[in-house]
């Protein structure tokens, strides 16, 4: 029976070219639209770290006294360096590591290559596992080499296919800032996105190439860069002059490995404030958050407004093509209700119209869906070519391709079902007669 | 023209007279949003800055080892940039206007005072104003022995002792008026720490903030006699004729890497340059909603055509009918035109409605300020050309129906 539909919806579709190519153009600008912003949408609200995020929580103390830049309930964004190494001496969570970021200038030995900046990472030991970092060769530093301001470095891959040319370079030197360094790991292919643990560099797109651990940054008073904000006296940093007592500018995250460890560390957390407010740092009562990952990108607005406001037309134009589409295909269907009642007449049952009229308006969404995907493909590209940040993210996965086709078919048999029904109402006879 | 035909045959197609309302009600409401967003845009893209942007560049640099003095690198620095041919004036800043990365302070009027006032963008450097192009409208400009390093202001307010710190500023217009609406701002104090406070000597017409992201606050900055030294983050913008502008840059460059090779430029830019990029964001989503606008009319317009052909053939037995009763090809015309007026129109007034609706929702969840009146005669405007635009062709060809098809069996 299928087979025949098919053939009565193909038939009843070329009668009809000029009529038939608009209803598939619509739905596919439609779907184009819609899965090219849906597709932008779902990769910049994307889980980092899939798997790890739900264990990663980032520790928020409020230390600011009643003079502080910002206002309002919630605690600053980042950690002051007191608290920052308070809270990972501590050692209260199954791992933590506090970092902030940087860049420094790479002095490579070959002559023929000039010096140059790349981003870095200050941070403590144990990010690597807990973020999950993987390791082309080498390991990371422990946290014994953190404290003796060790002169390790982890690279990132980008960067040892531009130094050696992609070889294993554990063990060999590297100058950097006018300081030697010892490289002990190289990193596989990593940049997490968005970037999660910490949002001041940017979002989307960045990806460190040289990870120092922390406190041989600090000695050494290479350049931090990043959002410092200060209260009272404080004064953010410029470059080597790091921000004082009275800034937040570090990022602080720990793993927790079950949410009864997650309410015990919250509980410690504002332990520690009244600690401190014991002790004359703190003035404000304990104010504390924990949120893990996805909640922390929740938190930050990560997706740009555009990308949302883009997702949200793109659906009302996809909503007007439906509309239309709905339109053109009920005046079409009720325009043969003499061929219907003749089908009637014959013994056709209503639902048999039904599906008839069903599979022609599903075989309109089905090129109409490829068409769309073909468009939403060409979508992509034009926003892989514009420079912004989340430019090279922007590619269809195996998912949103599937919602493609679930989006077309689902949105052109919607669109079918008012017209079909409508148009399976016809009374034989009547209509038979008044021809 | 009687309309009472007209309606009682949109009654027999209800549906789809009602689904032609929906579709034009729909692409009325984005269209109005859209045009509004536009606007929106535009008007940001077209920010002033209160500065000489055709006479500037920057210049951004690196070092690859420590300096150890980068006050003294900073002055040696300045001095071969005045050496550079064509160099008008150079001054090393903090930030530039619309230049991204910023720096700002909250503000007090009074040190005891809980919250602060406002927030403003903080420029530090010497000759900021001169060197820019910033006109000054009231007091004076920042002298050059009012100038104070970077590391006794941070060592001074480390250790409490706020003596040495400079107390005097230049501030905008805008922020004059924000603090002290209707008065002389000139001698009046602003504080940026409990500790600090510092006398305003002079007003400024306008020198945008380096974040100019929201409207109303774009045009609250201070200039502070404050020498940063050379850094990463520091510019120097350098102002020259426009049309020596590509010269100078190279030739500033190529003095400062001489002068000292071991530095990485990061920047180096005409100030055209830099604002262009600025809002690079806003002019991509301007060029997206005109799209979006492009489409949406054109799928409209589309449907209207296929509708109306629709009819057109349902109708020709009656159309003739009509012809031979003495009807003109005017007349036939006439009433597939307004037939199209008054779907649009009915679809504008939804539309318009809709349209109030978007905006509200937008303004709740996106800053959006409230649609003006003036963008509903817009969308109305447009629809109801569309439309008759759309329907000219079915009509037309309605009118060309001969009478003597009444005569025929179909």
């Amino acid at each position: 029976m299928f087979g025949y539909y098919l053939d009565l919806a193909l038939h009843s579709l070329k009668r009809n070219k000029a009529l038939t190519a608009l209803m598939v153009l619509a739905i596919a600008l439609g779907i184009g639209a819609s899965m090219t912003t849906l597709t932008v949408l779902h990769v910049l609200s994307g889980d980092p770290l899939p798997g790890r995020s739900g264990t990663l929580y980032y520790p928020q103390v409020d230390p600011r006294d009643n003079s502080g830049i910002m206002p309002g309930k919630e605690p600053p964004l980042q950690l002051t360096e007191i608290d920052g190494f308070n809270l990972l001496h501590a050692k209260r969570a199954d791992r933590q590591a506090l970092m902030t970021g940087g860049s420094v200038p790479i002095q490579p030995d070959a002559a023929a290559i000039d010096p140059f900046y790349v981003e870095a990472r200050y941070t403590t030991a144990d990010f690597f596992a807990m973020f999950g970092a993987p390791f082309r060769y080498g390991r990371g530093w422990n946290a014994a080499d953190d404290e003796a301001k060790a002169r390790d470095v982890v690279i990132g891959s980008e960067l040892n296919e531009r130094l050696f040319g992609g070889a294993n370079s554990v063990g060999r030197t590297l100058r950097m800032a006018g300081s030697l360094f010892r490289i002990v790991g190289v990193l596989g292919d990593w940049s997490p996105s968005p970037h999660f643990y910490d949002l001041n560099t940017g979002s989307y797109g960045y990806a460190e190439q040289v990870f120092i651990p922390l406190q041989t940054a600090l000695d050494l008073h290479v350049d931090h860069n990043g959002s410092s904000d200060c209260w009272g006296n404080g004064t953010g940093g410029v470059g080597r002059i790091y921000p004082s007592a009275s800034c937040v500018w570090m990022q602080f995250w720990v793993q927790l490995d079950t949410p009864a460890k997650a309410a015990e560390y919250k509980q410690f957390l504002i332990h520690y404030s009244e600690q401190q407010k014991e002790l004359g740092r703190f003035v404000k009562a304990p104010n504390v958050r924990l949120r893990n990952v996805m909640q922390w990108l929740a938190y930050w607005q990560v997706v740009p407004d555009d990308v949302r406001l883009q997702a949200g037309l793109a659906f009302g134009f996809l909503l007007v093509c439906l509309v239309n589409t709905v339109g053109l295909m009920l005046a079409k269907f009720l325009r043969r209700a003499g061929e219907l009642s003749v089908r009637r007449a014959l013994g056709a049952s209503r639902r048999a119209l039904f599906a008839q009229l069903l599979v022609e308006s599903g075989v309109v969404g089905l090129v109409g869906g490829v068409g769309g995907l073909l468009l939403a493909l060409f979508g992509l590209w034009v926003v892989r070519h514009r420079p912004s940040d989340y430019a090279a993210l922007a590619h269809l996965d195996p998912v949103m391709l599937l919602m493609t086709f679930l989006l077309a078919l689902g949105a052109s048999l919607l669109a079918g079902l008012l017209p079909a029904w409508r148009a399976c109402q016809v009374t034989p006879a009547l209509q038979l007669k008044s021809n | 023209m009687e309309l009472r035909p007209i309606l009682s045959t949109l009654q027999r197609h209800k549906t789809t007279a009602w689904l032609l309302i929906l579709e034009i009600a729909l692409t009325c409401a984005i269209v109005c949003n859209a045009v509004f967003m536009i606007g929106n845009r535009l008007q940001r893209i077209h920010m002033t800055t209160g500065i000489d942007e055709h006479a500037l560049v920057q210049i951004q640099l690196a070092e690859i080892a420590p300096t150890p003095d980068i006050f003294a690198r900073a002055r040696e620095d300045l001095a071969v940039l005045r050496q550079v041919p064509g160099v008008q004036a150079v001054a090393l800043t903090n930030q530039l206007p619309l230049g991204g990365s910023s720096s700002n302070a909250s503000i007090k009027l009074d040190p005891a005072q809980r919250e602060p006032t406002l927030s403003a963008g903080t420029y530090f450097g010497e000759d900021i104003p001169q060197t820019m192009g910033a006109r000054l409208v009231a007091g004076r400009n920042l002298r050059p022995d009012e100038t104070t390093n970077a590391d006794i202001v941070v060592k001074a307010l480390a250790t409490g002792n706020t003596k040495g710190i400079p107390a005097v500023t230049v501030i905008t217009q805008a922020l004059a008026d924000r603090l002290w609406p209707g008065q002389s701002p000139l001698g009046k104090t602003i504080y940026l720490t409990d500790q600090v406070g510092v006398r305003v000597v002079g007003v400024l017409a306008d020198l945008v903030r380096a974040n100019a992201y929201n409207d109303a606050t774009a045009h609250y900055s201070v200039v502070l006699p404050l020498f940063m030294g050379a850094g990463k983050d520091q510019s120097y913008v350098i102002r020259t004729r426009p049309q020596d502008r590509e010269a100078v840059l190279k030739a500033a460059v190529a003095a400062l890497k001489k002068a000292d090779p071991e530095r990485v430029v990061t920047k180096q830019r005409t100030y055209d340059e830099l604002r262009e990029k600025f809002f690079e964001n806003d002019r991509a989503m301007a060029g997206i909603l005109i799209g979006v606008i492009v489409a949406l009319l054109t799928v409209t317009a589309l449907g209207i055509v296929g509708l109306a052909s629709f009819w057109v053939g349902q109708r020709r037995r009656t159309i003739g009918v009509r012809r031979a009763l003495g009807a003109t090809r005017g007349d036939i015309l006439r009433y597939f035109q307004t037939e199209n007026f008054l779907l649009a129109t009915f679809g504008i007034v939804l539309g318009m409605v809709l349209a109030y609706g978007i905006n509200l929702f937008l303004m709740l969840h996106y800053e959006l300020p409230r649609l003006p009146a003036i963008y509903f005669p817009v969308g109305a405007l447009a629809l109801w050309a569309i439309g008759q635009l759309a329907v000219l062709g079915p009509a037309l060809r309605a009118s060309r129906v001969p009478p003597v098809v009444a005569t025929r069996a179909v």
